[in-house]
C-alpha cells in the first residue's frame, strides 16, 4: 500500500522529455530532480514516485538524495522567490536585520511564503556577490547593498507591479 | 580614431545596474560607428558599474560608479569624439592603484575579454598554450606538461595547497581505461567569489587548463561541477563550451592531434560538503554528496572507482599561463615553499573591496591596507577572516603575516580558497565563531557523530554566550568540543569546522570571558547583551526617538530629556539610529 502523499495528481507527462533523455544514464538523479523542479517548481511527491519508478530506484533513495540538498523544495513556492544571503560578508554588514525586516513586512518567517502566495523567502549561504553585501536574489535577479529599508521598498515594487497593493 | 565602449557585466556588476547602463548605451549608440561590448568582472566591485573606452585599442578612459544618466553622456561624448565631458565620472587614480599593485595571472583577462566571445578569447592568447602542448612538430609528452607544472610550484588554490603535479602524475600512473578530469567549481565558503568571476569573465582560461590537464593524465572526459547558485557561470560556461567544440578546441581529434576530450557542466544542488572532493565524487554519480573514506584516493578510485583528479577552477585557470612561460617564471615569483600567485575576495569592513591577485608572500596589511585601503568609515581594524568555515580569524597583531600556506597555517586560520573577510571593532568575535557553527552544523552531512552532534552542541554553547546565559566552565567545554570534532571527523569539512572557534578563543579570548563572566559584549554586536539609556545632558527633548521606538517604550515631555524603559525595550536601535544628538547610549 502507498502512502496518501503520493496520491497528488501532477501531470507526469510534462517529465517525459527529461526522463527520455536522462532515465537510462548513470548518475543522472540530481539533473532529472532539477528538471523537474524547473517545471513543478518544487518537487510533489508523486513526482518523486514517478522517477524513481523510471529510474529503477526506489521513492525512499530518491527522497534520500532530494533532502540531502537545500536546492530543493517539497512545498510549492511564491511566484518570487526571495533568497537573502547570509555569507559572511554580508552577515558581518547587517543581512540579520535585512532578514527581520523582509519577515516583518511578509509576515513569514525563513521558508515560509506569504499570504497572497506571491513571495517565498529563504535565508541561503553564500550568494558570491560579497562585494556588494548585504545581496538578496529574487528568481536570478541580483540586488545588492541592501538596507531593510531598501530591501522592503523593492518588494512593494514587486508589489504594485503585480497590482496588488 | 574608432571608440570602443566596453561595459563590465559580472553577476556583481548586473547587480549593481550594468546591464540597464549597458541597454541605454545600445539604444544611443545605434546609429554610429562607436562599438559596444560587454566583459566580465574587473574586480573593482565597489566601483561598479564600470564601463572602459578604449580608443584605437588603449584603454582612453575607466568610468566608474555609472548610471543611465551618465551613460547616455557618455554615449554622446563618443558620437562628438571628445571625451573630455566625462572627467568627473573617472577612476580616481587612489581607486586606480586597487589594480596598478596587483599582478594578474589567473585574472589575467577578467574584465577586459568578452565572455561571451571565443574571437575576443583567442585574441587575448586563449588556446595558444594547448596548440603548444599538441604541436605536430615540437609539442610536449604528457610527461613533459607534469613536469612544467612540478617545475612551477603550482598548489592546490581549493585551500589544501597539494603540489598540483603529484595529483596528475598519480592519476597518470594509475591503472585505468577511463579517467575522468573533474573541475570543483562548488565555490561554497561564504565570502568568495573568485572562482565565480573566473568563469563569469573568462571560461576558455578554465576550458584550456583543464584540457591540458586531461591531456597530462589521459583522461578522455571532463566534468565541471559548478554551485547552481551560479546561474550566469553556467550560462557563459555552456556557451564557451560550445564554442571551443565548433572551433575544434573540444570533442574529438582536437586540433588533428589525436587527442580527444568531451566537456560537460554539471550543476550543484547546494551542499558546502560536496566541495570535499570525494563527496563532490557521490554528487557527480547522482547521490547524497557524503564523503567516502581514503584511501583509496580519487588518482586510484574516483568517478564511477576510475582514476579522476580533481582541482579547482583557479588552479586551472593558471596552467596556460605556465605552460606559455615556462614553470620557471611562475617558480620565480612567492616565497620559498608557496609560488605563484593567490586571488583574494576582499569583502567586509573594507574601503576598496574586490578581486586581488597578488605574489605570495606580501604580507596581510599589504593586502588590506595597500591595496583594500584600509577600514570603512574610519574605524579599527580588528580581524581579517581566512578560509571560511575551516579557517580562523587573524588579529591585528598578526597584519604583518606573509601570505603563503605554511606562514598563515601557523597563525590557526588557513590559505583557504581566497576568502578574505575584513572585520572592524563593531563585530564581536563571539558572534563570529557562532555565525561559522551555524553554518557547519547546518551543512554537515551528518556521516560522523563527533561532526553531526559535536557542531552542534558547539553551536548552542555559543548561541548561549551570545544571549547572556554562558556558563563558567563553558570556554573550556568548547575547546574541548573543537579538540573532539577535529579528531572524530572523517573529511576535511569536519575536521576544520573548529577553526574558526579555536581561533577566535586564542585571539581574543577576553572578549569569550565577557560574554561569560560579565554578561557584556564588548563589541556591542549581541543584542541581547546590550543596555540602552539616554545621556540627559545630551537630549534635547526632540521626541523623535520616542515616536520611533516601536514598543513605546521611550518616555518625556517635549524640550526635556527622555528616558529608557528597559524592561519594555527590546533593544533594537531605532532610538539611536534616529537620534541627531548622538544622546543615546549603549552598553
Amino acid at each position: 500500500m502507498q502512502c496518501e502523499c503520493a496520491n497528488r495528481s501532477s501531470d507526469l507527462s510534462l517529465l517525459d522529455d527529461v526522463l527520455n533523455a536522462y532515465a537510462a544514464v548513470p548518475g543522472s538523479l540530481i539533473t532529472i530532480l532539477q528538471q523537474a523542479q524547473a517545471i513543478y517548481g518544487y518537487l510533489p511527491m508523486d513526482v518523486i514516485y514517478h522517477v524513481a519508478d523510471k529510474t529503477g530506484s526506489t521513492p525512499a533513495k530518491v527522497l534520500g538524495v532530494a533532502t540531502f540538498y537545500t536546492q530543493f523544495r517539497f512545498q510549492p513556492v511564491g511566484k518570487y522567490l526571495i533568497m537573502l544571503c547570509n555569507g559572511t560578508a554580508c552577515h558581518v554588514n547587517g543581512s540579520e536585520r535585512v532578514a527581520k525586516a523582509i519577515c516583518d513586512y511578509l509576515q513569514i518567517d525563513d521558508g515560509g511564503t506569504s499570504a497572497d502566495g506571491l513571495f517565498s523567502f529563504s535565508i541561503v549561504a553564500c550568494l558570491g556577490c560579497c562585494s556588494l553585501s548585504p545581496v538578496m536574489m529574487i528568481n536570478e535577479e541580483t540586488y545588492g547593498n541592501l538596507t531593510p529599508e531598501k530591501a522592503v521598498s523593492i518588494l512593494q515594487t514587486l508589489r504594485e507591479q503585480e497590482g496588488v497593493s | 580614431m574608432s571608440y570602443r565602449v566596453v561595459v563590465g557585466q559580472g553577476s556583481c556588476g548586473i547587480a549593481a545596474g550594468a546591464a540597464k547602463v549597458y541597454d541605454v548605451l545600445a539604444d544611443a549608440l545605434s546609429q554610429s560607428d562607436v562599438t559596444l561590448h560587454i566583459a566580465g568582472c574587473i574586480g573593482m566591485c565597489w566601483l561598479e558599474p564600470i564601463v572602459d573606452i578604449y580608443c584605437d585599442d588603449a584603454l582612453a578612459m575607466r568610468l566608474v560608479k555609472m548610471n543611465a544618466e551618465a551613460a547616455k553622456a557618455v554615449a554622446d561624448a563618443c558620437k562628438a569624439g571628445d571625451l573630455s565631458a566625462l572627467v568627473p565620472y573617472a577612476i580616481t587614480e587612489e581607486d586606480a592603484a586597487f589594480l596598478s599593485q596587483q599582478t594578474r595571472i589567473v585574472l589575467r583577462n577578467c574584465g577586459i575579454i568578452d565572455p561571451e566571445s571565443l574571437e575576443s578569447a583567442l585574441q587575448a592568447g586563449a588556446y595558444t598554450a594547448l596548440s603548444k602542448v599538441l604541436s605536430a612538430e615540437d609539442g610536449m609528452s604528457p610527461e613533459a606538461v607534469i613536469a612544467c607544472i612540478k617545475e612551477s610550484g603550482l598548489a592546490g588554490r581549493g585551500g589544501a595547497g597539494f603540489p598540483t603535479w603529484f595529483k596528475w602524475n598519480a592519476a597518470r600512473q594509475s591503472a585505468g581505461e577511463e579517467k575522468y578530469l573533474i573541475c570543483n567549481a562548488d565555490e561554497g565558503d561564504p565570502g568568495a567569489f573568485m572562482d565565480r568571476a573566473v568563469i563569469e569573465s573568462d571560461p576558455h582560461a578554465l576550458i584550456e587548463g583543464m584540457l591540458i590537464g586531461a591531456y597530462a593524465i589521459g583522461a578522455k572526459e571532463a566534468v565541471v561541477y559548478v554551485r547552481a547558485e551560479y546561474p550566469l557561470a553556467i550560462k557563459r560556461l555552456n556557451a564557451a563550451i560550445e564554442q571551443a567544440r565548433q572551433a575544434g578546441f573540444v570533442g574529438q581529434n582536437i586540433m588533428g592531434s589525436g587527442f580527444s576530450c568531451e566537456f560537460r557542466v554539471k550543476a550543484g544542488a547546494g551542499a558546502f560538503v560536496c566541495g570535499e572532493e570525494t563527496a563532490l565524487i557521490e554528487s557527480l554519480e547522482g547521490k547524497r554528496g557524503m564523503p567516502r573514506l581514503k584511501p583509496p584516493f580519487p588518482a586510484a578510485a574516483g568517478y564511477w572507482q576510475q582514476p579522476s583528479n580533481i582541482n579547482n577552477v583557479e588552479t586551472f585557470a593558471n596552467v596556460a599561463w605556465i605552460i606559455n612561460h615556462g614553470g620557471a617564471a611562475f617558480a620565480a615569483m612567492g616565497t620559498e615553499r608557496s609560488k605563484g600567485t593567490k586571488v583574494f575576495a576582499l569583502t567586509g569592513k573594507i574601503k576598496r573591496g574586490g578581486l586581488v591577485e597578488i605574489p605570495m608572500g606580501k604580507t596581510l596589511r599589504d593586502v588590506i591596507f595597500g591595496i583594500g585601503g584600509g577600514i570603512r568609515d574610519g574605524r579599527a581594524f580588528q580581524a581579517v577572516q581566512m578560509g571560511g568555515p575551516s579557517g580562523g580569524c587573524i588579529p591585528a597583531a598578526l597584519l604583518d603575516t606573509v601570505i603563503d600556506y605554511q606562514a598563515l597555517a601557523a597563525t590557526g586560520a588557513i590559505m583557504g580558497s581566497g576568502g578574505m573577510v575584513v572585520m572592524d571593532d563593531t563585530t564581536c568575535m563571539v558572534a563570529m565563531a557562532k555565525f561559522f557553527l551555524d553554518f557547519t552544523a547546518k551543512e554537515s552531512c551528518g556521516k560522523c557523530v563527533h561532526c553531526r552532534i559535536g557542531t552542534k552542541r558547539m553551536q548552542e554553547i555559543l548561541a548561549r554566550m551570545t544571549e547572556g546565559k554562558g556558563e563558567a566552565g563553558d570556554i573550556e567545554l568548547l575547546e574541548e568540543l573543537c579538540l573532539a570534532v577535529k579528531d572524530g571527523a572523517l573529511c576535511g569539512l569536519g575536521q576544520t569546522a573548529p577553526n574558526p572557534v579555536l581561533s577566535a578563543i586564542r585571539y581574543f579570548r577576553p572578549q569569550f570571558e565577557a560574554h561569560v563572566m560579565e554578561q557584556r559584549c564588548p563589541a556591542h554586536a549581541c543584542t541581547a547583551l546590550l543596555q540602552y539609556h539616554i545621556d540627559a545632558d545630551a537630549c534635547r527633548g526632540c521626541t523623535l526617538c520616542a515616536k520611533k521606538c516601536p514598543v513605546h517604550a521611550i518616555s518625556g515631555e517635549v524640550k526635556s530629556a527622555h528616558v529608557i524603559d528597559r524592561s519594555v525595550c527590546i533593544r533594537c536601535g531605532q532610538c539611536k539610529a534616529s537620534c541627531k544628538f548622538g544622546a543615546i547610549i549603549v552598553e
